[in-house]
């Protein structure tokens, strides 16, 4: 679906459409813009990071890893619990992924939207760079590879902690 | 239309539970990352070895209080020099500390007519306030976190450090610091300008010319865990009796846990109190809540 026939489809249909484009196992949220935009991050030029993630696979495991870690992490696990987590894991996939220069867009919120109501703090932001980061050392992603993704995500702290 | 609407909505709505609200602010456990609150630098700052640097020591974020204790060490060819401090860090944005830095001449005491084993030993209150920028999360942009700092430095050896030509046993010396973490790279930053009239930090006490001095420091992290760098530390020379170098060191800073940080090092402090070539290692350890 284009841009424009989203954007029209949200204003006349809003319930069809967010029933309509909901994948399966999420929950239907709230229609909205979609753009690369809402990623929060330009992707790198080349290919050498995403390689060093293993590609759309290994991206796969360390999202997946990463939201497991958090969801028994006492730190931030409140946060994630009443989560789509479906929803969760595919939009950081995505977000990853296009971040990383891999094939894929990002369909998922901005993250000061996403975030607005989470009322995040720092030490919960922490919290989940720490568990990303074991999950890329489970990945074997190497350290330099994973301090690029970490320079690109790092900004979002001021759109994700609102308190 | 608009009650489907708005039926819509609320199962769209993307549901997501409130953070534990029992956490008081003073309360809340610290969150820094490992290593973001720095080592403890021999005058008592948060920094490296031997500079403040403008990180915030403590464990605490911006919503709670930490604090850090250190021990560091520093043997050379002739003499020792022994840190010992702690430092309380409120809201990552302000830091107090304190340290008594003792300098044992060791055998050396003896040919400097004042006793084997004579100590020299100073007191240090600090104090650094962040002013701007975050070293860590400001990765798209070049600006980083900037900080101010007093040191107030009392020699316990009024008197003999006068004898030893210095002008005053107390003075304060004044710093900005600047730190960045350039995350792309693993590389972190630091540059400090002291403006001080301290001999050799102020364990031979104060001179009445003061100067402004920069220190710089760079570090490479091998793993979130560990950083391995060096700094170096212009001093004034304006001691009388003896010359006074500039200091350089290289070390590796381990982060075991959240709680403890280790670092080893080699320091050439240069010239101290007539003695060449003071080099040596550094040991430090560090807890930080």
């Amino acid at each position: 679906m284009t841009k424009s026939a989203a954007l029209f489809a949200a204003l006349i249909l809003p319930a069809a459409v967010c029933l309509a484009e909901t994948p399966a196992g999420e929950l239907p949220v709230d229609p909205y813009e979609i753009s690369n935009d809402n990623a929060g991050a330009d992707p790198f030029e080349g290919a050498a990071v995403f390689e060093a993630f293993n590609g759309e696979a290994g991206i796969s495991r360390v999202v997946d890893d990463m939201v497991d870690r958090n969801l028994v992490d006492p730190r931030i696990k409140d946060i994630f619990a009443a989560s789509d987590l479906a929803r969760l894991r595919r939009t950081l996939k995505e977000q990853f992924c296009f971040i990383l220069n891999g094939p894929c867009d990002y369909t998922g919120m901005d993250m000061k939207s996403s975030h607005a109501d989470q009322g995040i703090t720092n030490r919960e932001f922490n919290a989940l760079v720490e568990n990303l980061q074991l999950a890329m050392n489970a990945e074997g992603v190497p350290f330099r590879a994973q301090n690029k993704l970490l320079a690109k995500l790092a900004p979002m702290q001021r759109d994700v902690v609102t308190r | 239309m608009s009650s489907r609407f708005l039926a819509a909505a609320a199962t769209c709505t993307f549901a997501v539970a409130p953070v534990s609200a029992a956490q008081g602010l003073a309360a809340e456990p610290g969150g820094k990352l490992l290593l973001t609150r720095g080592i403890s630098s021999l005058e008592g700052a948060g920094g490296g070895a031997l500079t403040p640097w403008a990180l915030i020591t403590g464990n605490e974020t911006d919503r709670g209080i930490g604090a850090s204790g250190h021990y560091s060490y520093v043997t050379l060819e002739d003499f020792d020099i022994e840190s010992l401090g702690g430092a309380v860090g409120f809201y990552d944005r302000f830091e107090v500390s304190y340290s008594r830095m003792t300098f044992d001449t060791r055998e050396a005491g003896d040919a400097l007519g004042l006793g084997e084993g004579f100590e020299f030993a100073q007191d240090i209150w600090g104090a650094k306030l962040r002013l701007a920028g975050d070293a860590v999360y400001g990765q798209d942009t070049w600006m980083p976190q900037v900080a101010v700092g007093a040191q107030f430095k009392r020699s316990k050896r009024d008197g003999l450090v006068q004898a030893l030509g210095a002008d005053q046993h107390e003075g304060v010396d004044v710093y900005a610091s600047a730190t960045k973490l350039f995350l792309a790279e693993s590389l972190l930053a630091n540059a400090t300008l002291r403006y001080t009239k301290a001999h050799q930090t102020g364990l031979l006490g104060f001179g009445d010319e003061a100067s402004v001095q920069p220190e710089v420091s760079l570090g490479y992290m091998l793993s979130r865990r560990l950083i391995v760098g060096g700094e170096y530390r212009f001093k004034p020379d304006e001691l009388a009796f003896a010359t006074e170098d500039n200091f350089f060191d290289v070390f590796g800073a381990y982060a075991v846990n959240s709680n403890l940080t280790l670092t080893a090092g080699y320091a050439d402090l240069g010239s101290v109190a007539l003695f060449d070539k003071q080099r040596g290692l550094y040991l430090s350890a560090q807890i930080g809540f």
